[in-house]
C-alpha cells in the first residue's frame, strides 16, 4: 500500500526568510503522524502546502494519490481539515456552520447531528459561535473537519490555548478519529501531546526534520539515561548501588538517593541489587526520559524556548 | 454542486448580516426613514416648487439615494471581506472544494438582495412624492443602477484586496468613496468644478455612473449613455484584474 501522504524535498520561502527547507517524509495509512517542533519551526507552512493551501518553491508532495496543487478541489474533497486560529462567521449557529460544510462536498457527508452528539455539542447546536468557549469552538471545528467522512483528517495545534481538562477530551476525540481507520496528521509544540496520540511523530526545527520515528524508539536513540529515586536508611546501600554496572552516578541527600545510568537494564539492576542486599527502601520511583528531553538534546535548546 | 454551496453560503451571509445589532436597521431600515422625513421635509416647504427645487425632488434626490446606499453596501462589503480575511474565515472556506470565486459572490449577492431590498422600499415610500403620472423608467433604471453597482463594488474589491487591517477598512473605504462622490457630479454640476477636478472627475468610474443613473431617470435613451456603460464597464474588468492579482485570502 503506498503512503498517504508523500512529501519530498519542499522548500517554502517568504522574502529572504527560509520557513520550509529540504522537507521529506511520509505517512502511512490509518496512522497518527505528529510534526512537533517550537512556534515558527516551519509546521504550519509544511501542513498547509500539503493541504493545497501555499505552493512550495520547490519539492513534491502527493496526497492520496493527488497533487495538492493541481488537483486541490479533489484532493480537499478527500480531506478534512482544522486550521490553526481560524475563526467562523461571528453569529452563525453551530448547526447552520456544520450544515453549510456538509452542502460544499461531492462526498457523502457524515451525519452533522450525529457529529455534533459525538463532540458533545448537541445541546449548544443553536449557539451562535461567539458565544462558544475556546473548547466549544475548537469541537465545532473538528466536526467541520469531519464533516465529509475525509480519508485523512489534518489537524494543526488542536489544543493550544485549551485547558487540561479541554486538551485531554479532545485527545480522547483524535483517538476516536484514528480507531475509526482515518489517517490523522498533526502538528503540536506540547510534547506530551504528541507522546500520548502519535503513532510517530518527525521533529522540525527551523525548517528542517532533525529526527523521524516513534517516540518510543526517538527517546531509546537520543536518550538513554535512566533515573532512580529511593530512600533507604540502609548505610552500606551507597556503596552497592555503586558496584552496579550500568551505574554513572549515586548522589544522596537525607536518605535520598539518586541513581543514574544507561540503558533500559537499569531500573532492572537497581531491583535486583535491593532484593539481594536486602535493601529496605522507604520509596522508589524511576524517571524516563521524553520527547521533551529528546528535544532538548537534539536542539541543544527547549521547545518552549 | 457548487450551485448548491453558493446558495447556502449566500442565505447564511443573509441571516448572520440580519443577526448584526445594526444588521436589517442600518442597511434597509434607516436609510428608508431618512428618506422618508426628507421627501417630508422638502416636499411641504418647497410646495409650490420652482423648477430647479422640482427637478432636485424628481431626479437629484432619487439618483442621490440610490448612490449612497449603493456606495455604503460597497463600504460593508469592504468591510465584512477584511473582517473575514482577518479573523480566518475566508482561509477556513478555501480549505474546503469551494471554489473563492463562489465565496466571493456570495458576498456580492448577499450586497446586491439587500441594496435592492433597501431601493425598492424606497420606490414604495417614495411614491407618495411623486404626481400620479409622472413616469418612471423603473426597469431601466433597474438595469442601469446594476451595471453602476457591479462597477463600484469592483472598486470595493479592490480596496479590499489592499486595506491592511479590519480596523480600517471602513475609514479607508469611505475616504476613498465619500471624494470620489463629491466631484462625480452627483451633488452639483461636473461642469462647475474648477478645470483641474474636471479632468479627474473624468477618469473615475463614479462620474460615469452618476452621469448614467441621473440620465436613465430622466427618460434619456440608452443610445445616449453608451459611453457611460463603456466606462463603467472598462472600470469593472480594470479593477477585478487587478484584484485577482493583488486580493490576499488571509
Amino acid at each position: 500500500m503506498p503512503p498517504v501522504i508523500q512529501v519530498s524535498g519542499i522548500r517554502k520561502t517568504y522574502g529572504s526568510t527560509v520557513a520550509v527547507d529540504e522537507v521529506s517524509f511520509e505517512v502511512n495509512e490509518g496512522e497518527i503522524f505528529g510534526l512537533i517542533g517550537p512556534n515558527g519551526a516551519g509546521k504550519t507552512t509544511t501542513m498547509e502546502c500539503i493541504e493545497g493551501l501555499r505552493t512550495p518553491d520547490r519539492g513534491t508532495i502527493a496526497v492520496l494519490g493527488l497533487d495538492p496543487f493541481r488537483q486541490v478541489y479533489k484532493l480537499q474533497d478527500r480531506i478534512g481539515v482544522q486550521l490553526q486560529q481560524a475563526q467562523l462567521q461571528k453569529r452563525i449557529k453551530v448547526w447552520e456552520a456544520v450544515n453549510l460544510w456538509a452542502s460544499l462536498y461531492q462526498r457523502q457527508a457524515a451525519d452533522g447531528e450525529r457529529l455534533l452528539e459525538q463532540l458533545g455539542l448537541a445541546d449548544k447546536r443553536d449557539a451562535w459561535f461567539m458565544n462558544l468557549s475556546g473548547g466549544q469552538k475548537q469541537r465545532l471545528f473538528i466536526a467541520l473537519a469531519l464533516i465529509n467522512d475525509p480519508e485523512v483528517v489534518f489537524l494543526d495545534e488542536l489544543t493550544t490555548g485549551l485547558d487540561p481538562q479541554s486538551r485531554r477530551a479532545i485527545w480522547d476525540l483524535v483517538r476516536g478519529i484514528h480507531d475509526r481507520g482515518k489517517t490523522v496528521f498533526l502538528t503540536t509544540h506540547l510534547m506530551e501531546e504528541a507522546e500520548r496520540l502519535c503513532d510517530r511523530v518527525a521533529i522540525i526545527e527551523r525548517g528542517r526534520i532533525v529526527d523521524m520515528d516513534t517516540p518510543e524508539r526517538l527517546v531509546a536513540r537520543h536518550c538513554p539515561e535512566r533515573t532512580v529515586i529511593l530512600t533507604t536508611d540502609d548505610p552500606a546501600a551507597e556503596a552497592h548501588f555503586r558496584a552496579i554496572l550500568q551505574v554513572q552516578s549515586v548522589t544522596c541527600a537525607d536518605q535520598r538517593f539518586t541513581i543514574q545510568g544507561t540503558g533500559d537494564d537499569l531500573v532492572t539492576e537497581v531491583i535486583h541489587c535491593l532484593s539481594e542486599n536486602h535493601i529496605r527502601v522507604a520509596d522508589f520511583r524511576t524517571i524516563l526520559p521524553n520527547l521533551e528531553d529528546v528535544f532538548l538534546k537534539i536542539t541543544g535548546h527547549s521547545i518552549r524556548d | 454542486m457548487m450551485m448548491r454551496g453558493l446558495w447556502k453560503l449566500t442565505w447564511i451571509e443573509i441571516k448572520v448580516f440580519l443577526r448584526e445589532p445594526m444588521g436589517a436597521f442600518g442597511t434597509i431600515v434607516f436609510p428608508v426613514l431618512i428618506f422618508l422625513v426628507v421627501g417630508r421635509m422638502v416636499g411641504r416647504r418647497m410646495a409650490p416648487a420652482s423648477l430647479a427645487t422640482s427637478s432636485f425632488i424628481h431626479v437629484g434626490l432619487p439618483v442621490i439615494a440610490a448612490v449612497l446606499i449603493l456606495v455604503s453596501a460597497v463600504l460593508s462589503l469592504v468591510t465584512i471581506i477584511s473582517i473575514y480575511r482577518e479573523g480566518g474565515i475566508l482561509k477556513r472556506l478555501r480549505a474546503t472544494p469551494l471554489r473563492p470565486q463562489t465565496i466571493l459572490t456570495a458576498h456580492v449577492i448577499v450586497k446586491l438582495l439587500l441594496t435592492a431590498a433597501t431601493l425598492a422600499l424606497m420606490v414604495l415610500a417614495g411614491k407618495r412624492y411623486y404626481p400620479v403620472g409622472v413616469h418612471i423608467p423603473l426597469f431601466s433604471f433597474t438595469i442601469a443602477l446594476l451595471i453602476a453597482t457591479l462597477s463600484i463594488l469592483s472598486i470595493g474589491f479592490l480596496i479590499a484586496s489592499i486595506v491592511p487591517t479590519a480596523r480600517f477598512a471602513q475609514p479607508i473605504g469611505a475616504a476613498i468613496f465619500y471624494p470620489l462622490l463629491g466631484i462625480s457630479g452627483l451633488f452639483f454640476p461636473v461642469a462647475s468644478l474648477p478645470p483641474a477636478l474636471q479632468v479627474v472627475a473624468r477618469a473615475l468610474p463614479t462620474t460615469y455612473a452618476v452621469s448614467l443613473l441621473e440620465g436613465i431617470w430622466k427618460g434619456d435613451p440608452w443610445s445616449a449613455h453608451l459611453g457611460d456603460v463603456a466606462a463603467l464597464t472598462v472600470a469593472f474588468l480594470l479593477c477585478i484584474a487587478l484584484s485577482t492579482k493583488v486580493f490576499r485570502w488571509e
